[in-house]
């Protein structure tokens, strides 16, 4: 089971100094996270993309090409990619560069973005959000499969003899990650293609969690990649530790008053209560963690929320300690135990190009438009 | 015997409240006319005052705690609503607004309701009409014409011949007409379930699935 952390990368005032972060200093901090991810030995490191304040990365190569030259085994993905928003076309390329400059370390989480101000800027309608999902994701999944693609849709301009490189390292495309919080849709388009289905699993009720992997579980056997308890099922969780509890709690309650989402709202213990939230103490959050297996099933990525709601960067490397020292290693061990064989891990470069009989390379050498020739040894 | 499954929502604030009376005799109304044409009623009273923490906090976290859930899926799934408010400046109180407004916008559709409202004078008895009805008609819900408004001289000629209780037979009347026309409510709407599949979305009835 891979365990990793995800950052939405909100710049937010600090509510128990009033102080708040610039973007250079928050972008820094991201980086500091990523880094720390790694050094404490966790999996995966996911950053989301947002192109309005308060959020920062509106950049997500950008951010994890750097980390990618900075760590050895980091896995780097998204949470989410605006697959609504973006042109798939661009999405292929970046994260295939991205794949090779990281060496595979590579994978990605599909969202639409719920801000409907955001679409216009990019030329889109918030109403066809679904629509837009389904139709860029068909075209990116072609453009990393097929060499020469030519293409008509109804949401951008037509393609014709087009080769989106570079290829994807090895000849395997980067794995992909659906995530949703209650659109059935999202579920279903996961299942389709067999790719993995996230659920956010943070802010919402277990409920919601619950029903969404059942769906996807249900339909991911129906079209044929394996029984439902194969299905690559990832969730996310938010966590604040003290060795205390009671210090956990007091340490938190500001931030959790005054969060942007939920601030002003619920108090903090019926928020624990109604959603996955734990503040307390590191065997808590193993228990409670423990628990999330209970009503999804075994599954194969947790994500935690450790950096939002103003928490200074040196809490949040605290809080990376207590998690890679005291929470994952009994997690890890915890998991396997519990998983059946038949059970797949998450799927990694290197699983993925196993299952594809081996590495090959999948260069696409240009041709000579007037004699037609390829240059010599070259192939297309 | 069919059984019917009656919710009543009140939004009144003080307690005791005229809201709840009004509330409580338009039920009582109505399950006697259903109970008389051979139904089997079952009656759930809301008390939106016990609820007002978790409505404000659905409207901040976009999801409903699970008390207010519950009471979201018994109105949801009712056969027929007995929607009542106390009338403040001009129109339903907030409360009675911020629960409406926290349903989904599908989930009274075709819903037979029937509004009450209670007020410091008569003068306010119109905002039914141009408050409440109007939000019912955005929510698609079947409105029986007879809206109920009482206001303090009402009470005070409360005798079971009294012209309030004239209103509130005519009414409790007309929306056990609208239930009785329905086959009985199957539950509230499952907002998980999947009503298309991939292939629908993806505008081609006649693709593989990927492997």
């Amino acid at each position: 089971m891979q365990f990793g952390i995800f950052t939405v990368g909100d710049v937010t005032v600090d509510p128990t100094t009033g102080r708040e972060p610039t973007e250079h200093e928050r972008i820094k901090a991201m980086v500091a996270i990523a880094l720390k991810a790694e050094e404490v030995g966790l999996d995966v490191f996911a950053t989301g993309e947002h192109h309005n304040p308060p959020f920062v990365p509106s950049s997500p190569t950008t951010m994890l090409g750097y980390i990618a030259a900075r760590t050895e085994r980091l896995l780097l993905s998204t949470a989410t990619t605006l697959i609504t928003t973006n042109d798939p076309v661009k999405i292929a390329e970046d994260y295939a560069m991205l794949q090779h400059l990281s060496d595979g370390r590579v994978d990605l989480m599909m969202g639409r973005g719920n801000t409907g101000p955001v679409y216009p800027w990019f030329g889109k309608d918030i109403r066809a959000g679904i629509p837009l999902a389904i139709e860029n994701y068909d075209l990116l999944h072609r453009l990393w499969r097929e060499d020469v693609v030519d293409w008509k849709g109804k949401y951008r301009t037509p393609l014709q003899s087009f080769t989106s490189t570079p290829r994807p390292l090895d000849g395997v495309p980067p794995f992909v990650w659906h995530g949703s919080i209650r659109s059935p849709e999202i579920a279903e388009q996961a299942a389709y293609y067999g790719d993995g289905f996230f659920a956010n699993h943070i802010f919402w009720p277990k409920e919601h969690t619950q029903r969404m992997i059942a769906l996807y579980r249900q339909r991911y056997a129906h079209y044929g990649h394996g029984s439902a308890d194969q299905a690559i099922v990832g969730l996310g969780g938010q966590v604040f530790m003290r060795r205390n509890s009671q210090d956990a709690v007091r340490e938190f309650r500001p931030y959790f008053d005054n969060a942007p989402v939920y601030g002003h709202g619920p108090s903090l213990e019926e928020f624990t209560r109604e959603t996955p939230l734990t503040v307390g103490s590191p065997q808590q959050v193993i228990d409670r963690t423990l628990g999330f297996r209970e009503y999804v099933g075994d599954y194969q990525r947790q994500l935690f929320l450790m950096d939002h709601a103003g928490l200074p960067l040196k809490t949040v490397l605290e809080q990376l300690d207590l998690l890679g020292e005291e929470v994952v290693p009994v997690l890890r061990k915890e998991f396997a135990a519990l998983r059946p064989a038949h059970v797949p891990a998450a799927p990694t470069h290197a699983s993925l190009v196993a299952a594809a009989g081996g590495a090959k390379d999948s260069t696409v050498h240009a041709v000579d438009d007037v004699t037609g020739k390829a240059p010599e040894g070259a192939t297309r | 015997m069919i059984r019917r499954t009656l919710a009543v929502v009140s939004a009144g604030l003080s307690q005791p409240s005229s809201t709840r009376l009004l509330a409580d005799q338009l039920a009582a109304a109505t399950r006697d006319e259903l109970v008389r044409r051979g139904s089997e009623v079952e009656l759930h009273v809301v008390d939106l005052r016990e609820y007002a923490h978790d409505v404000v906090n659905n409207m901040l976290t976009g999801f409903a705690p699970s008390a207010l859930r519950e009471v979201i899926d018994t109105v949801t799934g009712a056969d027929g609503l007995i929607a009542v408010t106390p009338i403040f400046s001009a129109s339903y109180n907030g409360l009675f607004k911020s629960f409406f407004d926290v349903l989904d916008s599908e989930s009274l559709v075709d819903r037979p309701v029937l509004i009450g409202a209670t007020g410091g004078t008569a003068r306010h008895s119109l905002a039914l009409e141009h408050a409440v009805r109007p939000m019912f008609a955005y929510l698609r819900s079947v409105v029986v014409p007879t809206a109920v408004f009482a206001a303090p001289e009402d009470w005070a000629d409360g005798t079971a011949d009294g012209a309030l209780r004239a209103r509130i037979r005519r009414a409790a009347g007309e929306l056990a007409d609208q239930i009785e026309r329905r086959p009985p409510a199957t539950g509230p709407a499952d907002p998980f379930a999947l009503t298309t599949d991939f292939l629908q979305m993806l505008g081609r009835g006649d693709g593989e699935p990927v492997n």
